[in-house]
């Protein structure tokens, strides 16, 4: 065995004496590059998928008075088994009630007719700020972004202030002589969309900014050269080819305002349905930490089908642009 | 440069007479298909078109050529509409313009960077134009087809713009400009974007359905050998004037001024001094070039300034042996340098005086038997026609 390698030896040594420097920075760089991959991955597992995995083992057992306020998913008998005592009864018990199926579909619905709003008042803020002169552009963007400055909450309470009974917006109008009685819009349907519009407008305008800012402008002067007028031209030139922009902003908009709790809390009243509403009474009201873990997990799956659509989406306008 | 000449040359040669003779420019007649009367485009304080006045018959394939910053591409975005004259008139067979938006205009614009749509296919590209005015759809079918056999895009018909090459994506904006049938074509540095043979190529492809089609084409560009190629006439534009407007031969042949004659072609600049009238030509006195040049005809008296004489360096003969009058149209230097461009040889030949003077010669032996090389002593002349007065 010692006897065969030293033909080859020779050769191969000084090879490798150089080579060797060389492959351990490969090799450094290889771990390195593992590592940089590694962190958002470990910081997803920690921090998403392992409080994922409690909360559905705990949607699958049942609700008991005691601390943790649930039964135990896997006990070990005698013997080294394992007893499993999962039962899908809570999944069972949402399709039962209609509270829970009609909040699920009232949060679709507030989530659309809101991402609808948005897009509404968002394409012609975005579609202002990437016309306006090169010098403002920052500036207008910067103006977009600042609200995020402050807390999201405190934004919200500024809301209940603006729209209350005797708040700025009634009082304004009753000065102006456009109203005699003041509206009633705090603690309505109306003033969850105007939160929601209000506070999702930054995640429809950016991405449609973005769009909108790179689109070549020769391509509106040739549709007028070809007989097209400008606003037909919006509709059949900018329209179409911002719609990767209006798609990644719909869904930007319309994935977190389906889940969302704050803005109907706060400023909804008690007919508003919402499923983050209800599991907030769920799990704080009724402590059924197993109810409200199906009710979560549940919502995971509404919103899953979505973000799928929308990654494919950015997958594939991706590659069309490469 | 010369490849393409001789090419040209030989794509006329067969309706030359007729091209020969199409002049309606010359004709007091003919009635200007477009007047351009004394716009002025202003942007701030900046002047990009300074009082331009300018005739375009119909038919005619029409040249504004300039180096970039001149105003060229100003002056073809007003006439398509997209700026506005700060002074002065555009009129389309008699009708003013000012005030007409370019969705109303029957002018089409071919855009430098071809501002094809992305989202649609080769067709719905070629037949949005026609979408937008109504016609009807079998029509559109039919027209659509017709153009895109024009510019053979057959196979192409369903593919988006970003599944073209360049030459393609040309194509199809050429389609889509000339499937209206406008009375005028604006084509910005049409072939600006391509290679050199395809280029060349596609010179002759715009010079044909030019003539097939009979729509007045106006051409922007910077390119000299390409507005030389396609052009029924030229305008050389410099800050924002025109300098100088007239057949491609005219412009070579005659040039106005020393921009124009070094704008086109090379030339040999001199300057002369003491004119005196020998019938239709000048004679002036030439210190750089030690001797008298006779110059080609010339109407105006020269009086006792300077004048500038241009001479192209395929017109000097170069020699060896003296000439039988060496005092006129005659100089003397000692070959500096040789290029040897295969067909032709350049020689940079320092005079007495130290000027430069550059001569071509056609290579009509071969390499080896060549008679003149490096720090001979060499005359060169020419016929008295070859010399032309500049005016500044």
């Amino acid at each position: 065995m010692s006897s065969s390698p030293p033909p080859a030896a020779p050769a191969t040594a000084p090879q490798a004496a150089v080579e060797s420097p060389e492959v351990a920075r490969q090799g450094t760089q290889k771990l390195l590059k593992y590592l940089v991959i590694a962190v958002p991955y470990l910081w997803l597992l920690a921090f998403f998928l392992a409080p994922f995995l409690i909360v559905l083992k705990i949607s699958l057992v049942e609700v008991r008075v005691a601390m943790p306020p649930y039964s135990e998913l896997i006990t070990f008998v005698e013997d080294g088994w394992i007893a499993f005592h999962g039962s899908l009864e809570n999944y069972l018990w949402l399709w039962d009630d209609p509270l829970y199926i009609n909040s699920y579909l009232s949060s679709l619905k507030i989530a659309a007719t809101s991402t609808v709003l948005t897009l509404l008042v968002g394409y012609p803020i975005a579609y202002g700020m990437a016309r306006a002169p090169r010098r403002w552009r920052f500036a207008l963007l910067m103006l977009v972004i600042l609200p995020f400055w402050t807390s999201f909450l405190i934004r919200v309470y500024a809301w209940i202030g603006i729209l209350k009974k005797e708040g700025l917006l009634n009082l304004a109008l009753t000065h102006l002589g456009l109203i005699s009685e003041p509206l009633t819009i705090l603690n309505t349907d109306i003033a969850v969309y105007i939160g929601i519009v209000y506070s999702y407008l930054p995640f429809m305008v950016l991405p449609l900014y973005a769009n909108l800012e790179k689109m070549d402008l020769s391509l509106l002067e040739a549709a007028a050269d070809l007989g097209c007028r400008p606003i037909k031209a919006f509709w059949v030139v900018t329209v179409p080819l911002s719609m990767t922009g209006i798609v990644a902003g719909c869904f930007l908009v319309f994935i977190p305002a389906v889940g969302e709790f704050v803005i109907p809390d706060l400023l909804g009243g008690s007919e508003t349905l919402m499923i983050g509403k209800t599991l907030w009474t769920e799990f704080f009201n009724n402590r059924d930490w197993p109810v409200s873990s199906a009710v979560a997990v549940i919502l995971l799956l509404v919103l899953i089908i979505p973000i799928v659509l929308f990654q494919r989406q950015q997958q594939r306008s991706a590659e069309a642009e490469a | 440069m010369s490849g393409a000449g001789t090419a040209s040359n030989q794509a006329r040669s067969g309706s030359s007479a007729a091209r020969q003779r199409w002049a309606p420019w010359e004709d007091p007649n003919e009635k200007p298909h477009v007047r351009i009367v004394g716009v002025t485009k202003r942007f701030g304080d900046f002047v990009a078109v300074d009082n331009v006045s300018l005739d375009i018959y119909k038919r005619e394939f029409f040249s504004l050529l300039g180096p970039s910053g001149c105003g060229k591409t100003t002056l073809l975005r007003m006439l398509a509409g997209f700026e506005t004259p700060s002074e002065g008139q555009i009129l389309l067979e008699g009708e003013d313009m000012s005030g007409v938006p370019p969705y109303e205009r029957p002018v089409n614009m071919m855009f430098q960077s071809y501002a094809l749509f992305p989202h649609m296919s080769v067709e719905k590209n070629i037949a949005f134009g026609l979408k937008q005015d109504r016609v009807p759809k079998a029509e559109i079918d039919r027209r659509v087809a017709e153009v895109i056999e024009m510019v053979q895009l057959g196979q192409f018909a369903k593919r988006k713009p970003h599944q073209l090459s360049g030459g393609q994506k040309q194509r199809v904006a050429l389609a889509r400009s000339l499937v209206k049938k406008p009375k005028m074509l604006l084509l910005d540095e049409p072939l600006g974007a391509l290679d050199k043979n395809l280029r060349t190529q596609t010179q002759f492809e715009l010079m044909n359905i030019q003539e097939e089609t009979g729509i007045t084409f106006v051409i922007v560009t910077h390119d000299q050998e390409e507005a030389m190629t396609v052009s029924s006439r030229i305008a050389v534009m410099d800050h924002g004037r025109i300098v100088q407007v007239s057949t491609p031969g005219e412009l070579y042949e005659a040039p106005l001024t020393r921009y124009v004659a070094d704008f086109i072609g090379e030339v040999n600049i001199l300057e002369g001094r003491g004119a005196q009238r020998e019938g239709d030509h000048l004679v002036l006195q030439c210190p750089d070039a030690g001797c008298a040049i006779q110059t080609g005809p010339y109407a105006e008296d020269g009086g006792d300034e300077s004048l500038w004489i241009a001479l192209r360096p395929e017109k000097v003969r170069i020699s060896k042996e003296p000439p039988a009058d060496s005092s006129r149209n005659c100089m003397t230097g000692e070959v500096w340098d040789i290029g040897y461009l295969g067909n032709l040889s350049t020689y940079h030949v320092k005079l007495d005086s130290g000027k430069m003077i550059t001569a071509t010669q056609a290579n009509m032996a071969r390499l080896i038997e060549r008679p003149i090389t490096w720090e001979d002593r060499v005359y060169l002349t020419w016929a008295p026609d070859a010399a032309v007065v500049l005016r500044d």
